[in-house]
């Protein structure tokens, strides 16, 4: 085809001496540009921002939490702070964090091509999340919410007087958002690999935002529809959720849940993508079980669909039902588990370093496992009745989303981050920060799952004295994990600025993203890759610990 | 990415966006995409069938006696535009691969005029329920519901409950068609000034065309629910 030899002359010609970062500094090439590179780090930017303020929300009310009394803050602004926490961190971080910043960067060059297959649907995505985002400001603005992330009816509906309406609107769009990242991503995959790059040679990175593309387009809508019933219920004051107008609020957590609880693998999933990537890298070694994991993800998206009746054993729904929910949830136990097997057994033969990503990596290992056991005990239906809305709950979906998640984020970023900017962040700092995390995580939430299990509930602003100590404890960790994050974020800027060269393959990776510049050029490759080898093709012992 | 996009010419020069590798790769990614997203616009849909269907099983006699306040001419002859217009839109999707622009340009004209007739259609439908009183929040005052006759087990305050769901289905549905239309107007200009479609680029025809006989689906099941069971 004639029309395709054109164009790779003009990508030879052209684009040599300049990567994605610098090949034009104007505020338009930024903010209007189609490269998946720099939307990646548009998402990366305005995310952060998000977790900066949902962080903040977080340590205010844990300084509340230091004294017994409801002493520092009213409990209605208690109230606001624990729901913006949660908004802001599920809605706007941990949903796109993964998926659209080292997704979006990096799933195309995994697969080999120059861009998502719908790159103009990807530029519109980040600019629904902005919108989103700034309904979320006005949010804020507006005096909060106090509803609970969950919104609730009738309290979301009628009772709270806050605005629940913005908080709705902004999940709302901020949806919409993410159900364009996953139809962009799960396109790619399907019809944008490179030659001889066949489903089996998929990096587990690709997998895993494969799985979670699906769930994003397929669960997302349901919240959308959901939350703009609360939001059209509160402005017309009319009745859809409210049992006092003939509503029925079980069918709003159906509905809520519905898309809530595979949120929960949208927010996990790519975590295990990275995790797979980073322990191969510094096992040297090919990873234990590749099918296994691959279909894991898949078995996770899929069987993640019918469990979300077990948030509501205590909310009227029948027994039977609860039995039902209850087996399935314990189900998607099977593929998490295979997962931290496969990863455990990929050591075994290897040549094991600790470099930053791979500290982080194996703090994931460990916290997600207790996160996800923990999990078994709620999806018991005798246990969930003494456990549920305790801190017990809460330590436990700290445990997978932030010893999960942002753990496998905090991986993921500095893994890749010499690749995304060309620069080296200060390697000494990061592991000592890897433990800074790890330790401050481990004090703010461990002592939340013992303070759960002794009764307290969640959501309060005062308790009794005998819980002080505990609560004390897990204030002083929250301190600690916002220095660490702080420090982090600290020295990712630094290095942008003074970092060292990093090289086109910092670790020795195997991987196409390592084949190329660091910084990528603005398509990516010079010439689509033909791929011939499987992933992960490193070789274990033999193999001599390139360059660091 | 301008710098290395193929330059539009006209209906016979292959197009494809310059990070395709051909244009086979570009026409079966729009094509999974498309069916993506109506699977997304299916959940969200379905979120409402799913709210409506447990309604009606809670309140059997409201969605009876509300399905009696609407007007099931009106719905049915624009369940016909409707179906008129998916037909001159699979004409228009065969007549724009054939290269035939005049019959293209024909049909796809027909096509947004019956979806225009939908929606005016629909403005008297809303117009009646207005001034019956049948708006629940913003004019609520069923003046010309006979609830005595009805022998209503559940609480008549609840024939909003019918009304919001009506609203809310028909309203989204009508929605999409508005978008559909706005959309169908660009494409018609394209059309009709510089025949941008033909055998060779049909990608945006064909697209609009699953987006339009999606819409027109969801028509076909909201009638028979809404109006007359
Ligand atoms: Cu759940």
């Amino acid at each position: 085809m004639a029309v395709v030899a054109d164009r790779q002359i003009i990508h030879e010609t052209e684009i040599r001496p300049r990567h994605y970062l610098n090949v034009n500094h104007s505020f338009w090439s930024w903010f209007f540009t189609t490269d998946h590179k720099r939307i990646a780090m548009l998402y990366l930017g305005t995310i952060t921002v998000f977790f900066l303020m949902g962080g903040v929300f977080a340590l205010l009310f844990r300084l509340e939490l230091m004294t017994p009394e409801g002493d520092l803050f009213q409990a209605d602004t208690y109230n606001r702070f624990f729901t913006l926490h949660g908004v802001l961190m599920i809605f706007f971080f941990l949903v796109p964090s993964i998926p659209a910043t080292l997704g979006n960067f990096l799933l195309p060059i995994m697969v080999g091509c120059r861009d998502l297959a719908f790159p103009k649907v990807n530029l519109a995505s980040y600019w629904i999340f902005v919108f989103a985002g700034m309904f979320g400001v006005g949010m804020l603005a507006s005096g909060g919410v106090d509803t609970g992330w969950t919104f609730y009816a009738p309290l979301s509906t009628h009772y709270s007087n806050t605005s629940v309406f913005m908080a709705a609107m902004a999940a709302f769009f901020a949806g919409f958002a993410s159900i364009l990242t996953g139809v962009n991503f799960i396109v790619t995959v399907h019809k944008m690999r490179a030659p001889g790059l066949t489903w089996f040679r998929l990096p587990l990175f690709v997998w895993a935002q494969y799985a979670t593309g699906i769930i994003m387009m397929l669960g997302t809508p349901v919240i959308a529809i959901t939350l703009f019933l609360v939001a059209l219920e509160r402005v017309w004051g009319v009745g859809i959720f409210d049992p006092a107008h003939g509503g029925d609020p079980v069918l709003f957590q159906h509905m809520f849940w519905f898309y809530s609880h595979p949120a929960v693998y949208i927010m996990i999933l790519p975590g295990f993508g990275v995790i797979s990537e980073v322990i191969a890298c510094f096992s040297r070694n090919k990873i234990f079980g590749y099918h296994f994991i691959a279909f894991s993800s898949l078995a996770i998206a899929v069987l993640g669909f019918f469990v979300w009746g077990h948030h509501m054993f205590i909310a009227g729904q029948s027994v039977y039902t609860g039995v039902v929910f209850s087996l399935i949830t314990m189900l998607v136990a099977v593929p998490s588990a295979i997962k931290v097997f496969n990863w455990t057994a990929t050591f075994y033969g290897g040549n094991v370093t600790l470099e930053s990503p791979m500290l982080y990596a194996i703090g994931f290992m460990g916290l997600f496992t207790v996160g996800g056991l923990t999990g078994l005990f709620l999806a018991a239906m005798g246990m969930d009745v003494p456990l549920h809305d305790t801190y017990f709950v809460v330590a436990h979906f700290h445990y997978v989303m932030v010893g999960g998640m942002v753990m496998a984020f905090m991986a993921g970023l500095h893994f890749w981050w010499p690749k995304m900017t060309g620069r080296m962040y200060p390697e000494f700092i990061a592991k000592f920060n890897a433990v800074i995390v790890f330790l401050g995580f481990n004090a703010t939430f461990f002592p939340q799952f013992i303070l759960g299990w002794l009764g307290m509930p969640r959501r309060y602003h005062a308790y009794p004295e005998e819980w002080q100590v505990l609560n004390v404890m897990s204030t002083a960790g929250a301190t600690i994990l916002g220095f660490g994050f702080t420090l982090a974020i600290a020295y990712f800027i630094w290095s942008l600025f003074y970092g060292e060269r990093a090289g086109n393959n910092p670790w020795g990776a195997k991987g196409l993203e390592w084949t190329i510049e660091s910084p990528p050029t603005t398509h990516n490759f010079h010439h689509i890759p033909t791929v011939t080898e499987d992933p992960y093709n490193y070789t274990g012992r033999e193999e001599v610990n390139v360059q660091q | 990415m301008s710098s290395n996009s193929v330059p539009e010419i006209g209906p016979s020069t292959p197009y494809f966006a310059g990070h395709f590798e051909d244009v086979d790769q570009k026409i079966e990614s729009d094509i999974l995409g498309m069916w993506l997203f109506l699977a997304q616009e299916i959940m969200f849909f379905g979120g409402l069938f799913t709210a409506y269907s447990v309604y009606r099983h809670a309140y059997p006699d409201i969605f009876q006696l509300g399905a009696d306040q609407l007007n099931y001419l009106m719905g049915a002859g624009n369940t016909m535009f409707l179906l008129i217009s998916s037909l001159t839109m699979a004409m228009t999707v065969y007549y724009t691969q054939h290269g035939q622009f005049r019959k293209q340009l024909l049909c796809f004209l027909a096509t947004m005029i019956f979806g225009s007739l939908f929606l005016v259609v629909k403005y008297f439908e809303y117009k009646e329920k207005w001034d019956h009183g049948l708006v629940p929040g913003l004019n609520w005052d069923p003046h010309t519901v006979d609830f005595a006759a009805a022998n209503l087990t559940s609480p008549p305050e609840n024939l909003k409950l019918y009304f919001i769901l009506y609203f809310t289905m028909t309203g989204l549905h009508a929605l999409h068609m508005v978008i559909g239309i706005g959309i169908g107007i660009a494409i018609f200009i394209n059309m009709l000034l510089w025949k941008k479609y033909g055998p060779n680029r049909y990608m945006a025809v064909e697209m609009f065309g699953f987006y339009w006989h999606f819409v027109d689906i969801v028509w076909v099941f909201l009638f028979p629910l809404i109006y007359l069971i």
